[in-house]
């Protein structure tokens, strides 16, 4: 494992963090009530903020265990996406399941056989490509900034196999349009985001349980908070590194086909473009803490929908890349992380 | 046949060697202590019979068996456990759970075990599910040790336990370390507070600038007048 | 006539790969000689050659629906100082570089503190951020519309069909200069000092040297030399938008050039950025899906990973014993207390 590991996979909010993410959320409700801000912009802000969770989390997971920045975590995403495309518009179809517009949703039953399927197909390729290159690395002891220096090289790598393989154009998963859910307050949600919603709390309820209640789970805490004592306690720390890449892999794949559901369209660069508020997520929420990275993500998900209503839309990941930069200066550490 | 026996080690980090050809014996059931001048080497040792760090010559065997360079995992499967002298306890996991990472090893139901780790250790049954980063120093030591214990050792190899710790609680660490070494577990120590370690020991070695310098009973070492010169701060 | 074609086409081609020199060898400097990980070399690219082309393009013309409000106009309002030999470019690209070297500076103070990787995520914003704002900032730079009125630097000397021998030649003393100028600092006392650095950086810091402000220097000193490749890639290809820096081919690739030529090596550098712009070239003339854009992506990519797995020095090694990639047998435990 390359580069040092002052973090750890914190459960207990740091208090004085807790409270002024709570306050925030309060002022940001009294705002939006007071029609000062759209509640709108807010709720879809949060919507968008459980996807950049999904994939901060396992990003903030193998910072954390593995030390480096794993650049390739956005190109990770899009490939989750693309195959679920592949398993939706092409596999799917030929065996006769093309079912779309299940109950609200654009979406059919299909979704729930290729979002597995994309998962093990990242879980696969996360665990190859740390046998053949990443623990490679290990063994020669080469620093955090080269591993992600090798990652850079298995992103560009990734991004145009998609577009090898789909083109560099704009694809939809087949859908059917369906009505919003229209609320008070001129509040609009999509079906589709409530499906979101759900499916981002089920994955991070489970991955809540089997970082605190399973054998591996707790091991990877342990090779968090200090890899070398976890090796010297008898912790096969391979096999952790393994799990990690498993968890993240599957939590990229999942955001992915997320966000091609949330923004109905799917194109090649989606992932590298999410690299952006995926790593503000993550150094907001302290590196390595998974839980931080989520609070992070709907930070940043919330602040960069609102910021449309003064901003030019296409300034949202400016607006995460600004907020980043903050925290960068005022607490490098993170809202959640502790000087150790 | 001895317990532990380590032969002629030469070791260090990277280019810079540290031991040049240091030797040790323990005999089962004993309490073997490690004392010596800041830099002669004392913690190098040890991470080198645990097989953290390779010698570059020199052998270690453990129950009769070659046990040079073997990683920490199949170490602490034979019984032979190792508390480093910093940053022991994984400080955002709670006691209880720090103590199942100490049986990671473990495939068989090891709640008897920690039963009778807590009941060692009655402190840390009152606060089993707070964070270790919440206990004092102390503290720290006793669950890291207690750790240790988890796989029931054979043997245990201490780096200072004692270290930054207020006097009383140095002679507590020390009652345990007898308590634990009463129970059967043989114990290779290396200490700064050299008289009262001595003391209860069997045996001692005095290592400088890396290379054996005296070996005896605890108790002859303890009144050699050249060892208290020099070694035991007059 | 066919031989005139080739000729052309190579020329062509050598001017491409003079320019990625000069970028490969701005992120030697931030990578071979320093350690720093500069992942949004585009951002430096785009950077200096807005400012290039803004500097010099005239003012805009509302007949033409130009949405910009600023063309500096430089080739015209020097007039007579130009003294024959245009010297407008010369103060284009150095003012492309000293933006350059200006963002360097605000960047690197808030990040370089910080750990190593946290640079890299950095640079990545600063790079989409500066393409978003040139995107939609059309008062800015004409926005999407891009600017396309760069003027020729010594357009009147040679007839349009000879320029880019000129040009070529104007390009390989660009280099050249460049290339003595990072040889002589790398062997002046400043170099030493961030060789040091690079070799033990605590060891450095205990001797008094102050690490930071050298890593500030060299990251402000690689973006200077960036500014200066997009200033004259600006002025070659005389056109410039937002899509002309996308990641692949004003990072990634100059990337793949510095690793396959050799990290830490001024001459590696240039070697890699001929080669691999020479594979990226060339392959465009193989059949099938060998030249297929998005194949050769996928190369740019296997290159680096291969690079890094098989001969971390590149094709001509390490000159000297560099940072990261170097591989350090890992030095983790200090010496017991």
């Amino acid at each position: 494992m390359a580069g040092m590991r002052k973090t750890s996979l914190r459960l207990p909010f740091h208090w004085t963090a807790g409270y002024s993410v709570l306050l925030g959320l309060v002022v940001v409700l009294i705002l939006a009530f007071t029609s000062v801000i759209k509640l709108e912009l807010v709720v879809n802000g949060l919507f968008l903020g459980t996807i950049i969770g999904l994939g901060a989390i396992g990003l903030s997971l193998v910072y954390g265990i593995h030390g480096f920045a794993h650049i390739a975590h956005g190109d990770f995403m899009t490939l989750g996406a693309y195959t679920s495309l592949f398993t939706l518009g092409v596999f799917l179809p030929r065996i006769g399941l093309d079912n779309v517009g299940l109950g609200p949703f654009t979406f059919g039953y299909p979704l729930f056989i290729a979002l597995p399927l994309s998962m093990l197909f990242l879980v696969a390729l996360a665990i190859g490509l740390d046998k053949g290159i990443y623990s490679r690395l290990r063994r020669r002891g080469v620093s955090s900034v080269v591993m992600a220096m090798t990652s850079l090289g298995v992103a560009i790598a990734l991004r145009g196999l998609v577009q090898f393989v789909w083109g560099g154009g704009t694809e939809q998963y087949p859908r059917v349009s369906k009505d919003f859910y229209q609320l008070p307050m001129g509040v609009r949600i999509p079906p589709d985001n409530l499906f979101i919603v759900a499916l981002t709390v089920i994955m991070v309820v489970a991955l809540y349980l089997f970082l605190t209640r399973t054998r591996t789970g707790k091991a990877m805490r342990a090779t968090s908070d200090n890899a070398e004592l976890a090796r010297v306690t008898g912790i096969n720390t391979e096999h952790v590194l393994w799990w990690t890449w498993a968890i993240s892999a599957a939590l990229a794949a999942t955001a992915g086909v997320l966000l091609a559901v949330f923004q109905a369209q799917l194109f090649p660069i989606m992932g590298w473009r999410f690299l952006i508020p995926l790593f503000a997520a993550v150094i907001l929420g302290g590196i390595g803490n998974p839980w931080g990275a989520l609070i992070g993500a709907l930070i940043i998900g919330v602040s960069s929908e609102v910021s449309t209503q003064w901003l030019n839309p296409a300034y949202k990941t400016v607006i995460s890349f600004a907020i980043m930069i903050v925290m960068l200066l005022l607490r490098p550490r993170g809202i959640f992380g502790v000087r150790d | 046949m001895s317990l532990l026996e380590a032969r002629d080690i030469v070791a260090g980090y990277g280019e810079t060697e540290i031991l040049h050809g240091v030797s040790i014996t323990v005999e089962k059931n004993q309490i073997v202590t490690i004392i010596g001048p800041n830099g002669s080497g004392k913690s190098t040792l040890l991470k080198t019979i645990f097989g953290l760090l390779r010698p570059k010559q020199g052998s270690v065997r453990f129950n009769g068996e070659d046990i040079t360079g073997t990683p920490p995992e199949t170490m602490v499967r034979k019984g032979l456990c190792y508390v480093p002298q910093s940053s022991n306890v994984f400080p955002s996991l709670s006691i209880h759970e720090n103590l199942e990472m100490g049986a990671f090893v473990r495939k068989d139901d090891y709640s008897q075990r920690i039963r009778e780790v807590y009941d060692l250790f009655p402190d840390l049954i009152k606060r089993k599910n707070d964070r270790a980063g919440t206990l004092s120093g102390g503290q720290r030591q006793m669950l890291a040790v207690a750790r240790a214990l988890m796989v029931d050792p054979v043997m245990l190899l201490l780096d200072e336990p004692s270290a930054g710790l207020a006097p009383n609680l140095v002679a507590s660490v020390l009652q345990i370390i007898i308590g634990i070494n009463q129970a059967g577990v043989a114990i290779l120590l290396v200490e700064q507070n050299a008289r009262e370690a001595l003391k209860l020991s069997s045996r001692g070695y005095i290592l400088a600038s890396g290379q054996n310098q005296l070996e005896d009973d605890g108790n002859k070492l303890l009144n050699n007048p050249d060892v208290a010169r020099l070694y035991l701060g007059g | 006539m066919e031989f005139q074609g080739i000729l052309n086409y190579l020329v062509g081609f050598a001017i491409m790969a003079v320019i990625y020199s000069i970028f490969t060898l701005g992120l030697n400097v931030h990578w071979g000689y320093t350690g720093l990980f500069n992942i949004g070399v585009a951002g430096f690219f785009a950077l200096g050659a807005y400012t290039s082309a803004l500097l010099t393009t005239a003012t805009p013309d509302p007949l033409k629906f130009e949405d910009y409000i600023f063309g500096g106009n430089l080739p015209a309002l020097l007039g007579v100082f130009n003294l024959g030999i245009d010297l407008w470019f010369l103060v284009a690209l150095l003012g492309a570089g000293a933006v350059c070297g200006l963002m360097a500076l605000i960047i690197g103070s808030v990040t370089i503190r910080l750990r190593g990787d946290y640079l890299a995520i950095v640079t990545l914003g600063i790079a989409e951020s500066v393409r978003y704002i040139f995107l939609n900032e059309k008062w800015l730079a004409n926005g999407s519309k891009g600017l396309y009125r760069i003027p020729k630097y010594l357009g009147d000397w040679v007839s349009p069909q000879h320029y880019d021998y000129l040009f070529l030649v104007v390009v390989l003393i660009v280099l050249v200069v460049i290339y003595v100028a990072v040889e002589r600092t790398i062997k002046s006392p400043w170099g030493r000092v961030l060789k040091a650095i690079r070799e033990d950086e605590l060891t450095a810091a205990a001797s008094g040297k102050n690490v930071f402000s050298f890593k500030l220097q060299s990251f402000m000193l690689g973006a200077f030399i960036m500014g200066i490749g997009g200033a004259l890639y600006a002025h070659n290809i005389r056109f410039i938008d937002p899509r002309t820096f996308d990641p692949l081919l004003a990072t990634f690739i100059i990337w793949a050039m510095l690793m396959v030529g050799g990290s830490g090596n001024n001459k590696g550098a240039i070697l890699g950025a001929f080669t691999v712009w020479g594979i990226w070239a060339g392959t465009q003339f193989l059949p099938g899906f060998l030249s297929d854009p998005n194949f050769r992506f996928i190369m740019v990519g296997l290159l680096i990973v291969v690079v890094i797995l098989l001969r971390p020095g590149g094709i001509l090694g390490e000159e000297r014993k560099i940072s990261a990639s170097a591989a350090p047998p890992n030095k983790v435990a200090p010496p017991d207390a």
